[in-house]
């Protein structure tokens, strides 16, 4: 089977980790990316103004993009670009005035109406895979691992885009589950991990991320499994600021949810880049015996 | 009709070909069909000091913006090569104010941060298109502008490879960069640290070095000042000079460090 792959620009720089262990673990799930052959950035935020069409032309031209290789449906990896990608998606499909001005700026293009499905790689194991059919792919079970999902905002909001059941969704834990760890539940799974405001406002933007660390350790949680590399900067990258100002939280490790999909199905650790991650991931899962220690 | 117009090269010419109107910068002129804009140009009078160069479509000096009735789109040609057509409306733009940073070369370690940092308005792009349309080369400058985003230097280097740094892209940018300048700093880096080293340039530049060409040069320097604009140009030292010119010998884009000339000129063993 062939899937139709948006990276993103992080995923070829920062996220490598993010992107080269969910590639690999599709190819063991039979599945070939096929990445988009011209792409630009998707733009990063959805842009909330109503008469800002100009920044819609970098998503939507994305999704010409999927259109014209003939696909029917666009994979993405990261949270936000997902985001950004389905909302154009659906502005191009419900909106015809703004439809028509967007085609008409981009008159170089092929005329785009919405035709691509925009998906994110949990929907895609979801629905198109099916956990039996992981869960019996599974050659290293997570198990002894507590794991934590942690959806941030853009996985499930706005309604229209959210990739399950937007209050309480349940896709990330099913997905947790298939792989044989254990699902903790925090309460903060879906609170902003402060995006942006980690720049402008680092002090309040602290403040957030340390309420999710807490909230998941304090459910007995060994690690933070996520798919966003801003939430993963914030959470993960920035902890040591958090832990600073928090000094009862202990590390948290962070995992991209394709890292821990990677070594369940038994993908070299290697290829999953564990070296990107700013935690100590990989020690726990040398520790927890899911990866055989590679540092004497 | 039929008349005598004076061309760049300082000949007359009978012209056969039918007077078509067009406007420089907004002036009607008649010039003959078959001319470029550059040489149309001259022909209403006009004397190039600058946005004129190699007059073969790869120096990127005569960028040039035109309309045509009834059609809102902006065309662009470079002077030396497109033609002109009725009633065209035309300007050069030779040159179009664009940044380029300095940076001290040998610090440069090849990583695509150096070039976020040297210019970060890179990040302005809103994927507007304008650039790649107004390209004369035909280059996806957005794309080569989105592979630098994410850090495909490479990708970028492949994609601007026949940029001739003619600006017309930076005039054009919502975003306000200078696309070439940056696309160029790229090149560089990938042809330092990313492309395989080649063999016979290094071989090449020794021989500069050693001398080997001294004596050449010499030769072509001692074979007088031309003034373009004098007509009795045509003389030994001119035909000399063009037969130099004609027998040069460049490697071809698609040799993978095979290549060596074959004349007199080669490449020290
Ligand atoms: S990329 Fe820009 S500078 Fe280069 S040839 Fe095209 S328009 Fe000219
Ligand atoms: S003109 Fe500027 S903003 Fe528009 S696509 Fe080109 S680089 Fe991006
Ligand atoms: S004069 Fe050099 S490209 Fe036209």
């Amino acid at each position: 089977m062939t899937l139709g792959y948006y990276p993103g620009c992080t995923l070829k720089s920062h996220a490598r980790n993010l992107e080269d262990s969910a590639i690999e673990a599709l190819k063991v799930l039979g599945v070939e990316t096929v990445e988009l052959e011209r792409w630009n950035c998707c733009g990063a935020v959805y842009s909330l103004a109503d008469d800002d069409l100009i920044h819609q032309l970098a998503p939507v031209r994305d999704l010409i993009r999927a259109k014209d290789m003939g696909l029917d449906k666009v994979m993405t990896l990261c949270s936000m670009c997902y985001n950004t990608l389905a909302r154009a998606n659906l502005l191009m499909r419900n909106d015809e005035a703004k439809r028509k001005t967007l085609n008409d700026f981009m008159e170089e293009e092929s005329d785009y109406a919405g035709e691509v499905e925009v998906i994110h790689l949990l929907q895609f194991l979801k629905n198109d895979i099916g956990w039996d059919k992981l869960k019996a792919a599974v050659k290293v079970p997570l198990k002894d691992l507590n794991l934590s999902p942690y959806y941030g905002c853009t996985l499930t909001r706005p309604l229209e885009v959210s990739i399950d059941e937007a209050v309480s969704p349940t896709i990330f834990k099913e997905f947790i589950e298939a792989l044989g760890g254990t699902y903790i539940h925090s309460d903060h799974s879906a609170e902003c991990c402060s995006s942006y405001q980690m720049i402008s406002n680092p002090e309040a933007a602290i403040e957030a991320a340390s309420k999710v660390v807490r909230s998941a350790e304090d459910q007995g949680a060994d690690a933070l499994a996520l798919s966003c590399p801003l939430c993963e900067y914030n959470l993960g990258k920035r902890q040591v600021d958090i832990l600073k100002k928090h000094d009862d939280l202990k590390p948290l490790p962070t995992f991209y949810f394709s890292q821990l999909l990677a070594v369940a199905l038994g993908v070299d650790p290697l290829i999953c880049r564990f070296e990107l991650n700013p935690t100590a991931s990989l020690e726990l899962l040398e520790e927890k015996g899911v990866v055989e220690k590679v540092s004497a | 009709m039929c008349q005598e117009a004076p061309l760049a090269e300082g000949k007359a010419l009978a012209i056969t070909a039918e007077l078509i109107p067009v406007y420089i910068m907004g002036k009607k002129y008649m010039v003959p069909e078959s001319l470029t804009i550059m040489k149309a140009m001259e022909y209403a009078g006009y004397q190039f000091v600058r946005g004129a160069g190699c007059r073969g479509g790869v120096c990127g000096a005569c960028g040039t913006v035109y309309r045509l009735p009834g059609d809102y789109h902006i065309r662009v040609g470079l002077a030396c090569q497109t033609v002109v057509q009725p009633e065209m409306y035309l300007t050069q733009i030779p040159f179009y104010p664009a940044n380029r940073t300095s940076f001290v070369w040998d610090e440069i370690k090849g990583e695509a941060e150096e070039v976020y940092k040297a210019y970060p308005e890179l990040f302005r792009c809103l994927a507007c298109n304008a650039c790649s349309k107004v390209c004369p080369m035909d280059i996806p400058v957005m794309d080569y502008i989105a592979a630098i985003k994410r850090g495909d230097l490479e990708k970028a280097a492949e994609i601007s490879f026949d940029c001739i740094q003619c600006g017309l892209c930076a005039t054009r940018c919502m975003g306000e960069m200078a696309q070439y300048h940056i696309a160029q700093m790229v090149r560089r880096m990938h042809g330092k640290f990313i492309d395989v080293p080649s063999e016979h340039c290094a071989k090449q530049v020794e021989a500069i070095k050693s001398g080997y060409y001294d004596d050449f040069m010499k030769e072509i320097m001692a074979l007088g000042t031309l003034d373009p604009f004098k007509q009795d140009n045509v003389n030994d030292d001119v035909k000399k000079l063009k037969e130099l010119y004609k027998a040069r010998q460049g490697e071809p884009s698609t040799s993978e460090n095979e290549w060596t000339p074959d004349s007199d000129y080669a490449i020290l063993k």
